[in-house]
């Protein structure tokens, strides 16, 4: 394995890494359910993505035959984080669940939970 | 051929998806998905509803690399969002009034907007005529509406032809 290869993939991890805990931060510190649900969704696409592809070039270069199985994950995951986080919020407007103060155009949770249009 | 393929993209995709977890091309590994890719989408064609078509593919490949480096130009936002002081953060509810009517195109636009950071869909109008969206940090309301249309809304309109 050259030494360009195993550079690019530390930077990969490393900015993939950097991103998750960017998203874990956020879930942390972010004040109400509708801005969390932000972080988890950020944190599996780019993050995610660094990694695998960091994967990806790492057993490409290590094993003979290029490494595929990374895209598959990518496949499911791309497919699967949009509707959980459709699902959760669609769930918290159901529970009721306070949004923050600030938030603008709050009016909007009560139509969108009966789905009807905006009023 | 139409009879035994009633939805050649999908056992396509099967086929694929099942050499890709597989990680080999040997022949018996393509047979193996070959039956797989004409029984599944026979047995489960009862369940399905009829969805509009790929009318430009090309277009389709041209608006997932767009989607690929929305999400990275947005996650930066985001992070350099999150890591900043979050008092300044205004979130915000849009509802985004919708052009097209079946359901995998929406589908498609509330997951393309759910990916890209800083956006996530959350209902769709019984009507299907608005599709409610929570944005983390809400500058410009009319802006973002007119960007989520244009941007996504308008190509996947043409990728399906409706």
């Amino acid at each position: 394995m050259n030494l360009f290869v195993e550079w690019l993939v530390i930077i990969l991890l490393l900015l993939g890494a950097f991103f998750l805990m960017v998203g874990s931060i956020g879930l942390a510190k972010l004040p109400d359910f509708y801005t969390r649900l932000h972080a988890p969704t950020k944190a599996s696409t780019l993050g995610i993505g660094a990694v695998l592809i960091a994967s990806t070039l790492f057993f490409s270069v290590n094993q003979d035959g290029i490494s595929v199985k990374e895209l598959v994950i990518t496949l499911f995951l791309f497919i699967t984080a949009p509707i959980t986080a459709h699902m959760m919020g669609k769930a918290a407007m159901h529970k009721e669940k306070p949004a923050l103060e600030r938030t603008q155009n709050r009016h909007l949770q009560d139509p969108a939970r009966h789905r009807q249009p905006p009023t | 051929m139409r009879r035994l393929f009633p939805f050649p993209y999908l056992s396509l995709l099967l086929l694929i998806t099942w050499l890709l977890m597989n990680n080999s091309v040997s022949p018996g590994q393509i047979l193996l998905g070959g039956i797989l890719a004409l029984v599944i989408p026979l047995g489960t064609a009862s369940m399905r509803k009829t969805q509009p078509t790929l009318k430009k593919p090309f277009l389709a490949v041209k608006y997932l690399l767009m989607l690929m480096g929305d999400i990275i130009v947005s996650n930066i936002e985001v992070a350099i969002q999150v890591l900043g002081p979050v008092r300044n953060i205004t979130p915000g509810f849009i509802a985004v009034p919708l052009d097209i009517s079946q359901d995998l195109p929406i589908t498609l636009l509330a997951s393309s907007i759910s990916l890209t950071p800083g956006t996530v869909s959350l209902e769709v109008s019984e009507d299907k005529q608005w599709l409610y969206v929570h944005v983390l940090n809400l500058v410009d309301e009319a802006g973002t509406i007119a960007n989520i249309k244009q941007r996504y809304e308008s190509p996947l309109r043409e990728i399906f032809g409706c």
